[in-house]
């Protein structure tokens, strides 16, 4: 083979590879997730309360993975429920959050996290009760937590009981066994705000912390705050 | 003709070029370089990477000078002879002698330097793990105290302040085990004041890397990795996870904030009381914490146990002698 017939497979296997790698990170970083961002910022006028609405299932039932679990917001404009977490705000703002929790709970491996932290009062609402410590070794124990680490935002998510008829498959009805806890919080001003689950509810994977716990629109995502 | 001294000629320019070049970047650059002098510890990596690069930019200049004079002075001029055997061509063995020797001393110099700075400064922030070759006095005292639960810390009292860092996927927890133990997302130090941090992990390996106050030390579960850093002055600075610990390890990061004694006491009084309830429910101080597993098979805690976090073996800062 010529030295030009040389270069050009070269750089075709080369291309081929590069492309190769950057297609799987790409299909790891977004396994079969829907995409896109849930506009909260015209839902109210300026300078009134916004509501956002998320559900937690302990299956999402369809998709890539349908046995994890994962966070459900409901479209302030339809709705509907959808699989997006990356939620997009307006700055300076308060939010009044609603979780429906449908998921079981137990203790959580850090009791930190059972402390109600950066909500409005510090509290938050578990069926119209006010709660800031939870002990996750008693009850039910907590399924998930909502958390936003740069605004030390955390809030403990009581888990249902396991010998209830737990809803098998997201969007869960209101009719299944769930809690709702309500807190309020206030936007600080512009930029990409990451929040997880603290729980490490990603069972089968190495300290509970991979699969969903490890996947865009699952347990994690964003606020995006804008002006 | 006279003969044209090339070395001497070489040896003059750069010893006035470096002599400049290192005086202005020691008082104009020096004291602007990472990581700052928040700590005695960021001021002491000041220092060494200073000497750093004033050992340094005399070689890169004497490189430069060569390599600048050869192209100018002995480059081939148009229509002249090849430049290329006879007795300027050969080896020179004394340039090839002091080349080995000039660069072997400065080598070994900054071995020994760097395991000075290392020595004198208790690990010069590293981690040293769970039981320190080095401590600064009154540490071994604090952090026996503190894991008795008998610590006490009080402003301008000179005593060393222990502080636990938890890393956690993906989030740093901090406790302080001299104020009922109780935890916290927010890292606030006093000034003027030795800490020991004491640096461990719930799951994956972190790393709590707080640069401007000159402290890196590895967060491995079931590890107490100990490194010493002394506050002296005010401000805010990072906490970055240096170790990638998973799919939010760039998220993992928070901001601390060294206070003045009194501020930070008062913090600490109103923290501790704040959160009294959960502190109840932690698992009383320890250097490390068990289980740290999460099995492959699912299950939160696979020895079945409902206390998921708790006090694990108790081992690590060096013990009193008496």
């Amino acid at each position: 083979m010529s030295i030009r017939g040389r270069f050009a497979t070269v750089a075709v296997l080369f291309l081929v590879a590069v492309g190769l790698i950057v297609w799987s990170v790409a299909a790891f970083l977004t396994p079969g997730t829907p995409g896109g961002v849930v506009n909260f910022t015209d839902t109210q006028a300026a300078g009134q309360p916004v509501d956002l609405t998320v559900q937690t299932v302990g299956a999402i039932g369809s998709g890539a993975h349908p046995t994890w679990v994962s966070y459900l917001v409901k479209n302030p404009h339809t709705g509907s429920w959808i699989q997006d977490t990356t939620w997009e705000l307006p700055a300076h703002r308060l939010i009044h959050m609603t979780v429906l929790q449908y998921d079981t709970g137990g203790p959580l491996r850090n009791q930190e996290w059972g402390q109600v932290q950066g909500t409005i009062g510090s509290t938050a609402s578990l069926n119209g009760q006010p709660y800031s410590v939870y002990d996750s070794n008693a009850g039910n124990g907590v399924g998930h937590t909502f958390s936003v680490p740069g605004l030390n935002i955390n809030v403990p998510l009581v888990g249902v009981s396991s010998s209830a008829q737990v809803c098998g498959a997201g969007p869960c009805a209101t009719s299944s066994p769930h809690n709702t806890i309500t807190f309020s919080f206030t936007t600080p001003g512009p930029g990409n705000y990451h929040w997880q689950c603290f729980v490490p509810c990603g069972l089968g994977y190495l300290f509970g912390n991979g699969g969903p716990m490890a996947t865009q629109n699952y347990m994690g995502g964003f606020l995006d705050v804008v002006r | 003709m006279k003969e044209i001294h090339h070395l001497r000629r070489m040896t003059t320019v750069w010893v006035i070029a470096s002599v400049i070049v290192d005086l202005l970047f020691w008082f104009l650059v020096g004291p602007h370089v990472p990581p700052g002098r928040m700590t005695n510890m960021a001021s002491s990596d000041q220092f060494d990477f200073n000497i750093l690069f004033v050992i340094a930019i005399p070689v890169l200049i004497g490189v430069w000078i060569y390599l600048g004079y050869t192209i100018v002075v002995w480059s081939a001029k148009r229509g002249g002879p090849e430049p290329v055997g006879g007795e300027a061509a050969r080896t020179n063995r004394t340039a090839q002698v002091a080349w080995i020797a000039i660069t072997s001393v400065v080598v070994l110099f900054l071995a020994g330097f760097g395991t000075v700075e290392l020595m004198v400064n208790n690990g010069s922030g590293g981690g040293e793990g769970p039981n320190p070759v080095w401590s600064p006095a009154g540490a071994a005292k604090a952090e026996t105290a503190a894991l008795a639960g008998t610590g006490t810390w009080s402003p301008n009292s000179g005593q060393v302040l222990p502080v636990q860092v938890i890393g956690q996927q993906w989030k740093f927890t901090y406790r302080y085990p001299t104020f009922g133990g109780f935890e916290t997302s927010q890292l606030i130090l006093p000034d003027n004041t030795t800490i020991a941090f004491n640096v461990t992990s719930l799951d994956v390996t972190h790393s709590f890397w707080a640069y401007q106050l000159g402290v890196k030390a590895d967060a491995n579960p079931l590890i107490n990795d100990v490194a010493y850093t002394a506050t002296t002055q005010r401000g805010e600075f990072v906490v970055r996870c240096s170790e990638l610990c998973g799919i939010w390890h760039g998220a993992m990061y928070n901001y601390g904030h060294v206070v003045s004694p009194q501020a930070f006491m008062t913090w600490a009084q109103q923290t501790e009381a704040a959160n009294a309830a959960n502190t109840k429910l932690l698992p009383a101080f320890a250097w490390t914490y068990v289980p740290d597993a999460n099995g492959a098979a699912g299950g939160y805690y696979p020895d079945g146990t409902v206390t998921p976090y708790s006090r694990a073996e108790v081992y690590g800062a060096k013990q009193p002698v008496s």
